[in-house]
């Protein structure tokens, strides 16, 4: 056969079959379920005590305040949007919530919670829905706001906890489970009945996917928008409650970096950055993904200013490997 | 005999579920027109991938000449001289028309580019294919009719010896389709080879002088045009005939559903007034780009314009899309790729969007009704998908229509005003839709269908309303409807309009007043 154009006209092979388009939508699924699988064989190879149930018990108590603000997250990243500001969100709801708790108690104390959280989630999405601000820059304006509330608040300094039955609840067990992993389970599976069994999930998904459809479809989508917002910052409270009962301080830098961690386990999870596409399902699994590597370089000894590095490369290995298959989408 | 450009051998291309292509032959000679015929999913769009470079066939072979190719990408397709125009636009929105059209190859000189020799090439390329658009306008304000040509005017300034044009006449009303067929005609004689991919049977006959037909992925035959009538062609493909759909006519006293007054476009120089009754079908036609879909997008809310709309008497108020499904106004866009399909979410999903509200209780979908429904939609209007939970992306184009249309009848709208509702059905399938649309107008539904295929206006119309240049220029109602009148109507000034048709205030339907005396109250 004669060659005039190079590789163009090298002999015809077989094409490889689908340009490695049929795995595509299967990694994306099972992608980061089958790297927490690899992981936990690694995991209890190398640490003996891994699978002991007390030590699994522990990763889940671990992952629950990071889980809880990635659950918001993925309404969030499913209609496009991103919300820096849950991290700050929190600190500000721990700071109230310490103080709360200490002159009124308990229920007031998760009210404050709450209603801080949905009112500043409120805020972000007004700011994008009404006041046409771009969701990065107006939760990254949320961020340094909140940030300063909890700075002008607490003028700095952290506010202790001495409410037994509030530290109780953070450290104490229901049926064996650790009181935060469980209230992350149940949101879990809140979040997961909303996104995939009711019209707003749907409205979310549709949002996410292609906007003008949506609209022209009669879905409201300022509303969705605003909602995923406000969803956010209640995950903030709730997260902000967790973390306050645990610590048992209010620190004006109690939140600092969440939001990195939150996103991290949502697109580890695979959900996508362009929206339309993510699962509750997979953010569990992001968020288990991080916590099982935290405890496993913990439990094998490695310094805590090394595991950035490791979690770091994960998140980016996680994106490669979606890209590659989204391509083929 | 002419030797064949291309040669295609026993391709097979297989997807999740679907055999998209069965060992299918094909060749392309110089200088014909090469028909590509076949019902929804046949896998005329693959083949055509294949040919250009986008999608790798699991097996089969690619001659060009004499050589075996192998083509990776459309990179290497468009090196051995091969463009392919999509089905789907593949346009830059936010560019210019210039660069859209000299994509890739601006000319430069040092790293700059020479925008007026751009621009003049440009207008060169729009003036042979008859286009009165700014070389220096955005993508994204033309409609999709003028995008179409433009995408056919890149192919048109590469170095082309193999045109595939992919469903190019869809959407394009009967004077684009002129200049179409004049520039396949041009190229034709210059010695290109063009496969020509269409649902309109007319064309494939009087265009091609070849037509290859595909069903369900297998190669049925290739015969010469002078072999085939359009009944041997339809039968090729749907492996049966077809009957074509009778319309009874509409009761002057039905009520009227839709009223439209005063309505105000953007760049219209005159207001729309116009109404619809009950079991009524109103086709809106004209030229592309003469504001139907500028009207329709005014009437649900979807771009703010002052008017007033009345739905079945009632004013609706502060319109938006949300609203005005609520009051049983429903709008199918034109665009199923930007404004109507959410393409990386389930066929069950795109069918559900506009109806969730009736698919679900206390927030929550009820799964098994919603399951039913979806899939009694999807059996309405012909869809053919292997599985109902596969992504809206995977389906060919023909389909990908059919789910939109299952979308709105699933909203059960009172007024349904459809844009282009059947871009891209293939006949068997279109005839089912045109019977699905009279058994609704039967049951008391008003359509208003925008659509650029004379032959639909004229056959599914019971009142035929003409656009040009962003106003009403002329009305027809029952044996006044015929091609010449809508024809003449939408290219030739108001002016000289038959004298029937005066200006749109007083040719008013008499439904009008009433209700206009009724909401005054
Ligand atoms: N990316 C994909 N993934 C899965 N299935 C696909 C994909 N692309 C096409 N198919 C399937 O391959 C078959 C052939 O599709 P193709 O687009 O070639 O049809 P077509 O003849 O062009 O139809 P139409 O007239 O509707 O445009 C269809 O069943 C379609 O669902
Ligand atoms: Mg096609």
């Amino acid at each position: 056969m004669t060659d005039q154009s190079g590789t163009l006209t090298a002999p015809a092979q077989r094409p490889k079959s689908g340009r490695a388009r049929g795995i595509g939508p299967y990694v994306r699924k099972y992608g980061a379920a089958g790297a927490l699988v690899l992981l936990v064989v690694v995991a209890s190879l190398t640490a003996e005590n891994f699978l002991e149930v007390q030590n699994i018990l522990n990763v889940l108590r671990q992952i629950s305040i990071v889980g809880v603000l990635a659950l918001g997250m993925t309404f969030v990243i499913i209609t496009a949007g991103i919300d820096l500001s849950v991290g700050a969100m929190l600190t500000v709801v721990v700071v109230y919530t310490a103080n709360t708790v200490q002159t009124m108690g308990v229920v007031p104390a998760i009210a404050v919670a709450l209603v801080v959280g949905a009112f500043l989630g409120l805020l972000n999405g007004l700011g994008i829905t009404l006041g046409g601000v771009q969701p990065f820059v107006m939760t990254l304006g949320m961020m340094a706001f909140a940030k300063g509330i909890a700075l002008l608040y607490t003028q700095g300094r952290p506010i202790p906890i001495t409410n037994e039955a509030f530290l109780q609840f953070g450290s104490g067990r229901t049926l064996g489970i650790p009181n935060p992993a469980l209230v992350f389970l149940i949101l879990l599976i809140v979040a997961w009945v909303v996104l995939r069994h009711s019209v707003f999930g749907r409205s979310v998904y549709a949002v996410g996917a292609n906007e003008e459809a949506a609209r022209l479809s009669g879905i409201p989508v300022k509303r969705v928008k605003c909602a995923v917002y406000v969803i956010s910052g209640v995950m903030a409270g709730v997260a902000g409650i967790l973390y306050a009962s645990q610590l048992g301080v209010g620190t004006p830098v109690a939140g600092d970096g969440y939001e990195l961690d939150a996103i991290a386990a949502t697109v580890v999870g695979g959900t996508s950055l362009f929206g339309g596409l993510g699962t509750v399902g997979g953010t569990f699994i992001g968020a288990a993904l991080l916590g099982v590597l935290s405890n496993l370089l913990n439990l094998t000894g490695v310094s805590p200013y090394a595991q950035n590095l490791f979690s770091g490369t994960l998140i980016v290995a996680a994106v490669m490997l979606q890209r590659r298959n989204s391509q083929g989408r | 005999m002419t030797h064949a450009l291309v040669e295609l051998r026993g391709i097979t291309k297989q997807y999740p579920g679907v055999v998209a292509l069965k060992g299918v032959d094909f060749d392309l000679r110089a200088g014909e027109v090469h028909a590509l015929a076949g019902e929804n999913g046949a896998g005329k769009s693959t083949l055509m991938k294949v040919l250009g470079g986008g999608v790798a066939p699991d097996a089969g072979e690619i001659r060009v000449g004499d050589q075996l190719v192998r083509l990776r990408s459309p990179k290497d397709a468009l090196a051995l001289g091969i463009s392919v125009v999509h089905q789907e636009l593949v346009s830059a929105p936010m560019l210019s028309v210039t660069e859209n059209i000299l994509l890739g190859r601006l000319p430069r000189r040092g790293g700059r580019v020479l925008w007026a020799a751009a621009h003049s090439q440009a207008r060169a390329v729009l003036d042979r294919l008859n286009l009165d658009i700014s070389e220096r306008t955005e993508m994204s304000r033309l409609s999709l009719g003028q995008q179409q040509l433009i995408e056919i005017a890149r192919a048109l300034v590469r170095d082309t010896k193999i045109l595939v044009l992919d469903e190019p006449s869809a959407i394009l009303g009967q004077a684009e389709l002129e200049v179409l067929y004049t520039v396949v005609d041009t190229l034709r004689r210059q010695g290109v080879g063009i496969a020509y991919i269409s649902h309109r049977l007319g064309e494939v006959m009087s265009l091609s002088d070849r037509v290859t037909v595909l069903k369900d992925g297998v190669l049925q035959d290739t015969l010469l045009v002078e072999d085939l009538s359009e009944e041997r062609l339809v039968t090729l493909m749907t492996g049966r005939e077809l009957t074509a759909p009778v319309r009874s006519g509409i009761a002057l006293d039905a009520p009227v559903l839709l009223d439209v007054q005063d309505l105000q476009v953007k760049g219209g120089r005159a207001p729309i007034n116009f109404s619809v009754r009950a079991g009524e079908i109103v086709g809106f036609a004209g030229l592309v780009g003469s504001g139907r879909t500028e009207v329709a997008r005014a009437i649900i809310g979807a771009d703010r314009a002052p008017g007033r709309v009345y739905i079945d008497g009632d004013l609706l108020n502060r319109r938006n899309p949300r609203s005005s499904r609520r009051r049983g106004l429903a709008y199918l866009p034109e665009d199923r790729k930007d404004q109507g399909l959410l393409l990386h979410r389930s066929i069950r999903e795109n069918i559900g969007l506009a109806s969730l509200k009736t698919r679900s209780r206390w927030g929550l979908l009820r799964s098994s009704h919603d399951k039913a429904d979806t899939q009694r939609h999807a059996s309405a209007v012909g869809l053919k998908a292997s599985d109902l939970n596969s992504n809206a992306a995977t389906l060919s184009g023909g389909n990908q229509q059919k789910v939109m249309l299952a979308r709105w009848l699933a909203a059960s709208p009172t007024v349904l005003i459809l844009d282009e509702p059947t871009r891209g059905i293939d006949v068997g399938s279109k005839s089912e839709i045109y019977r699905l649309m009279k058994e609704l107008t039967d049951s008391g539904l008003a359509v208003v269908m925008i659509s650029s295929e004379i032959e639909e206006i004229l056959a599914m119309s019971d009142r035929v309303i003409v656009m040009r240049e962003r106003r009403i220029v002329a009305e027809f109602a029952g044996d006044e409807i015929s091609e010449e009148a809508v024809t003449r109507a939408a290219i030739v000034s108001t002016d000289q309009v038959s004298p029937g048709n005066p200006t749109p205030e007083t040719n008013a339907p008499e439904g009008l007043s009433t209700i206009r005396g009724v909401v005054n109250d």
